[in-house]
C-alpha cells in the first residue's frame, strides 16, 4: 500500500503541452505560436552574440571557479540589474535605499517578492491581504502568490475584449474600491498575454490613486528592452513610480532581454524608504531565500553582469536587443498589413498597437481550436500568439489561417 | 507596531503640537518599521564574518566547501574538461522542461540507485533536476506537506544539518528528533535512535544521512543499518534520504551509495535528496536531484505531475549550466572515470588531515581522546568542542567554524593543521 496511491494526476501546465503537441505534429507547414521566447527569421532559437562573446571569456578565465554565491546572489549583478531598471542616475539609488536579491529567473523574483509580503507585509504573516493580477495576466501569477500563502488572489479589470484594448475605467474602478492596502502586480511593459500598455499618462493616473489609497505596487519585468527596443522607454512606469516616493518591488527577468532563458537570471530589486528599512528587509529575504535554494546559480548572474559592467558589451547587448525588438515590430507590421490586405473581417490595428513578444488577436476558444486542429498554428487557448513564432516564410501561411479561420469559424 | 507604520493615526493623547508631528511622521513611515534585522545565517554567517578578520593565520572551517592543500577552492579538471566540450557544442539556450534535463536526472537517478537498479528498469521513480540538495529538500518537503497521507511530521537526527529545519517548516512540516549523536563518545547512539525510532507514530517521516552525516561525520555501520531498516520498516515509516556527498565519505560513490541501495531493496519507497555541490565542486551552479521511489510507472507519473505543479510557482523550471555539465561528466566514460578519481582523491585528502590533526594534537601534549576525528567520516568532524571553547577559539586564534564544535576537515591543509591543533589544544587542556 502506497503513501501516494491517492496522488491524482495533475493537468500539464498548457503553455508547455502546446509546446509538446506541436513537436509531435507531423504537418510541414505546422507554426509554434505559443511559448514566449525568441526565434529568428529562420525559426530558431538564438544565442545573443555578445552572451556567445561573454561565455568564452568566463570559460578561459582560470580565475573563476564554482564556488557558492552569497544567498543574495552576485553583488556586482544585483546592483547592475537594479542600475538597467532605475535609471544609472537614479536617485533612490544614490540614496542608498535600492537592494536586490538575485533570484531564479523572473519566476524566481516574484516568488521571494511574495514570500516576504506575506510574512511582513500589512501585519505580520497576513494571508488575508488581496493580491490583484491582471484580468488576463500571465498564467503563473496566480500561482505564486497563492501558493506563498495569500489566500485572496483576484482579477483587476485590465482587458476590454469588445475594443481590444485597456479597460482603464475598469482598471481605475478597481483601484479605488478594493481594500486599502492591497497588492497589485503590474506589469512594467509589454504585458502578458495581451501585449497592451497604459499610456504614460494613464499611469500617472494609476499611481496617484494607488499612492492614496496606500496599495502596494509589485512590478513585473520580464521585457525591458524588448518591446520598444529602448531600455529607458520601457522602464517608464517603474521608474515614475520610483519618483513618485513609492515603497515598492520589481521583478525582473532577463531570460528574454538576454536570450539567458534556461540559465535562471532574475533579479528582485527593491525600493524601501531609507537604507535602515532596506538593510533588515534584506536581512530577511536572506531567511526566505535559504529555506528554497540557499543561493542562486552562478552562471547566468555572471554573463549579464560582465555584459552591463563593461561598456563596450553593454552598447553590443543594446545593440542585439534591438535586433530583437526591431524583427517583432516588422513582423506585426507585415501581420496587419497581410490581413488588411486580404480583407479579413474585424479591424487589425491592435497588432500594431500591442507591444512586446506578444499579441492578444482577439480569436476566441472555437476559432483557436480550428487553428490548432485545422491548421496546424500552435497559439494558447485566450487567442494569444507569440509574434517571434512568425518569420517571413510563415507569415502568409497564417494570415491566410487567420482569416479562413475568422470567415469560416465564429 | 504595523497601525503606526501605516498612514494617518489620530492621537487622543497628544497636544497640538505634538499631534502635527506625530501626523506627518506617520504619513511619510514605511510599510517595513516593524520589521526586524533577521540573525545572520548561523552557516554562511561563518565564512561572512571570516571575511572580515584581518589575521594572516585566518583558518575557515565554517561552510563545507572542500579546498586543495593550498586552501584554494578546487574546480575539478573533469568539469573544466566538461566545459570545453559543452561550449564548443554551441548550444541554445531555451527553457528546461520543469522537471529539468532528461540526460541528467537520468544518470543521477542511476548513480544513487546503481545503473542495475530494479526501480530504473521498470520506470517506477520520479527523478527531478532541482536546485542543489536545499532546493530538492525543499521540493520534497512541499511535496510531502501537501500529499503526504500520514502525520506531517519529520524526524531528524540529533543533531542534523542546521537548515533542515527551517525548510521543513516553512513548507508547513512539523520538526521532531530521534536520539543519534552520542556525546561521550562522539560516536553514534545506536541504542538510543533504535529506541527512539521504535516509538515514533506509524508513517511518519523519518530523514535518514546517507552518507557522511552532517555535522557529526558519524555514520552507522551496515550492520546498524540493517537494524534500522527494520524498525523502520516495522514502524511503517517513509523515509527520506539526504544524500549530499556520496563519493566524498568513503572515495567510493557505490560504498557511499549502500544504505540507500539497501533500504530500496527492503522494500522502503524511499525519497531522496541529492547534491553533486561537493562531489563535483560544482557549489555554485546548483546542481541536484529529487527522487521518489513509487510503487509502479503509473504512480510516478502521477507523482512527476504532482512535482511539476509545485515546482513552476516557485522557479518555473532549473537552470542549465550545472545540469548539464554534470550529465556531460556521468554519461561520458573517460570524464566520469577522471571524476571517480578525482572524488576519490578529495575524500582521501579528508582522511589524511584526520591523521595529522590527531598526531597533532598528541605532539601538542593534549590528554584528550581524540579518536573520534579519525573515526567520523565525510567533510565534517564534530570535535566535541563546547560553545564557549569554539568562541576562544575563534576570538584568539581567527579559527572560524560554527558554534556546536563543527570543523569542516577540508579548510583544514598541511599547512596549517599544526596551527589548528595548537589552537584546539590550548582550548581544551
Amino acid at each position: 500500500m502506497s503513501v501516494f496511491s491517492e496522488v491524482p494526476q495533475a493537468a500539464p501546465v498548457a503553455v508547455f503541452k502546446l509546446s509538446q503537441d506541436f513537436s509531435n505534429d507531423q504537418f510541414p507547414q505546422k507554426v509554434n505560436l505559443g511559448v514566449g521566447a525568441y526565434r529568428t527569421d529562420e525559426g530558431q532559437p538564438w544565442v545573443l552574440p555578445v552572451v556567445k562573446k561573454v561565455e568564452k571569456i568566463i570559460v578561459h578565465d582560470d580565475r573563476l571557479n564554482h564556488e557558492y554565491l552569497p544567498i543574495l546572489g552576485l553583488p556586482e549583478f544585483r546592483s547592475s540589474a537594479s542600475k538597467i531598471a532605475l535609471g544609472d542616475d537614479s536617485p533612490a539609488i544614490q540614496e542608498d535605499r535600492v537592494g536586490a536579491v538575485q533570484c531564479l529567473g523572473g519566476t524566481g523574483a516574484l516568488k521571494m517578492g511574495a514570500e516576504f509580503l506575506r510574512r511582513f507585509y500589512n501585519g505580520n504573516n497576513n494571508t488575508k491581504t488581496p493580491v490583484y493580477v491582471s484580468a488576463p495576466t500571465w498564467e503563473n501569477h496566480n500561482a505564486v502568490f497563492a501558493n506563498a500563502g495569500f489566500d485572496d488572489v483576484r482579477p483587476y479589470k485590465y482587458w476590454d475584449a469588445e475594443n481590444r484594448g485597456l479597460d482603464l475605467a475598469g482598471f481605475l474602478g478597481d483601484l479605488e474600491s478594493c481594500p486599502e492596502h492591497s497588492i497589485f502586480v503590474l506589469h512594467a511593459c509589454a504585458h502578458n498575454p495581451t501585449g497592451t500598455d497604459p499610456t504614460q499618462e494613464q499611469w500617472m493616473q494609476i499611481a496617484d490613486i494607488m499612492m492614496r489609497r496606500k496599495l502596494f505596487v509589485f512590478f513585473d519585468s520580464a521585457y525591458q528592452g524588448f518591446a520598444s527596443g529602448s531600455l529607458e522607454k520601457d522602464a517608464w512606469a517603474v521608474r515614475y513610480f520610483v519618483s513618485m516616493g513609492f515603497e515598492m518591488f520589481c521583478a525582473q527577468s532577463f531570460s528574454k532581454n538576454f536570450g539567458l532563458y534556461n540559465e535562471r537570471v532574475g533579479n528582485l530589486t527593491i525600493v524601501a524608504q531609507d537604507a535602515d528599512n532596506l538593510k533588515r528587509i534584506l536581512s530577511q529575504m536572506e531567511k526566505i531565500v535559504r529555506t528554497t535554494w540557499s543561493n542562486p546559480p552562478s552562471q547566468g548572474a555572471r554573463i549579464v553582469a560582465i555584459t552591463l559592467n563593461s561598456p563596450e558589451l553593454f552598447s553590443e547587448w543594446k545593440d542585439n536587443v534591438k535586433t530583437m525588438a526591431d524583427r517583432v515590430l516588422l513582423m506585426r507590421a507585415q501581420l496587419k498589413a497581410k490581413l488588411q490586405a486580404l480583407g479579413t473581417p474585424g479591424t487589425w490595428d491592435h497588432i500594431t498597437e500591442q507591444i512586446g513578444m506578444f499579441s492578444f488577436t482577439g480569436l476566441n476558444s472555437k476559432q483557436v481550436e480550428y487553428m490548432v486542429k485545422e491548421k496546424h498554428i500552435y497559439l494558447m487557448a485566450s487567442g494569444r500568439i507569440n509574434m517571434c513564432g512568425l518569420t517571413t516564410k510563415n507569415i502568409d501561411y497564417v494570415a491566410e489561417s487567420i482569416h479562413e479561420t475568422v470567415t469560416m469559424v465564429q | 507596531n504595523n497601525d503606526v507604520n501605516k498612514g494617518v493615526i489620530l492621537s487622543t493623547v497628544l497636544c497640538t503640537d505634538e499631534l502635527i508631528i506625530h501626523l506627518i511622521w506617520c504619513l511619510y513611515s514605511s510599510w517595513w518599521g516593524g520589521v526586524q534585522m533577521g540573525p545572520p545565517d548561523p552557516i554562511l554567517g561563518v565564512t561572512e564574518a571570516f571575511k572580515r578578520d584581518t589575521n594572516p593565520k585566518k583558518m575557515n572551517l565554517g561552510v563545507g566547501a572542500y579546498r586543495d592543500d593550498q586552501g584554494k577552492p578546487f574546480v575539478l579538471s573533469c568539469v573544466r574538461k566538461a566545459e570545453a566540450i559543452i561550449t564548443s557544442k554551441q548550444l541554445d539556450k531555451e527553457y528546461l522542461p520543469i522537471g529539468g534535463l532528461g540526460e541528467f536526472s537520468k544518470a543521477c537517478a542511476e548513480l544513487a540507485l546503481g545503473a542495475d537498479s530494479e526501480v530504473l528498469k521498470s520506470g517506477r521513480n520520479i527523478t527531478v533536476q532541482t536546485i542543489s540538495g536545499t532546493g530538492s529538500l525543499r521540493i520534497g518537503a512541499n511535496f510531502l506537506s501537501r500529499f503526504h497521507g500520514g502525520p506531517l511530521d519529520v524526524y531528524l537526527p540529533k543533531p542534523s544539518w542546521g537548515n533542515h529545519t527551517p525548510i521543513f517548516r516553512d513548507a508547513g512540516m512539523q520538526l521532531k528528533a530521534y536520539r543519534y549523536y552520542d556525546p561521550s563518545t562522539c560516536g553514534f547512539d545506536f541504542k538510543g535512535a533504535l529506541d527512539d525510532i521504535s516509538k515514533i507514530p506509524e508513517q511518519s517521516v523519518i530523514m535518514l544521512h546517507a552518507c557522511a552525516h552532517n555535522p557529526t561525520g558519524v555514520d552507522p555501520r551496515p550492520e546498524q543499518w540493517k537494524e534500522i531498516s527494520d524498525i523502520v520498516k516495522k514502524r511503517n515509516l517513509l523515509v527520506f534520504f539526504d544524500m549530499a556527498y556520496q563519493g566524498f565519505a568513503s572515495g567510493d560513490i557505490d560504498r557511499d551509495a549502500w544504505a540507500v541501495r539497501y533500504f530500496i531493496e527492503q522494500g522502503h519507497n524511499i525519497v531522496l535528496s541529492q547534491s553533486f555541490a561537493k562531489n563535483m565542486g560544482l557549489y555554485g551552479e546548483r546542481v541536484g536531484g529529487f527522487t521518489v521511489v513509487c510503487n509502479d510507472a503509473e504512480e510516478a507519473k502521477r507523482v512527476e505531475s504532482q512535482l511539476k505543479i509545485l515546482i513552476r510557482p516557485i522557479y518555473s523550471n532549473p537552470p542549465m549550466n550545472g545540469a548539464r555539465i554534470a550529465a556531460t561528466i556521468l554519461n561520458t566514460p573517460d570524464l566520469r572515470s577522471i571524476w571517480l578519481g578525482e572524488v576519490h582523491g578529495m575524500a582521501n585528502r579528508i582522511i589524511k588531515m584526520r591523521e595529522q590533526l590527531v598526531a597533532g594534537l598528541k605532539k601538542e601534549g593534549s590528554s584528550h581522546n581524540w579518536q573520534h576525528v579519525i573515526d567520523q567520516i565525510g567533510m565534517f568532524c564534530f570535535t566535541g568542542l563546547k560553545p564557549e571553547q569554539v568562541e576562544r577559539l575563534t576570538k584568539e586564534f581567527s579559527v572560524y567554524m560554527t558554534k556546536d564544535g563543527r570543523i569542516s576537515m577540508a579548510g583544514v591543509t598541511s599547512g596549517n593543521v599544526g596551527y589548528l591543533a595548537q589552537g584546539i589544544h590550548a582550548v581544551t587542556k
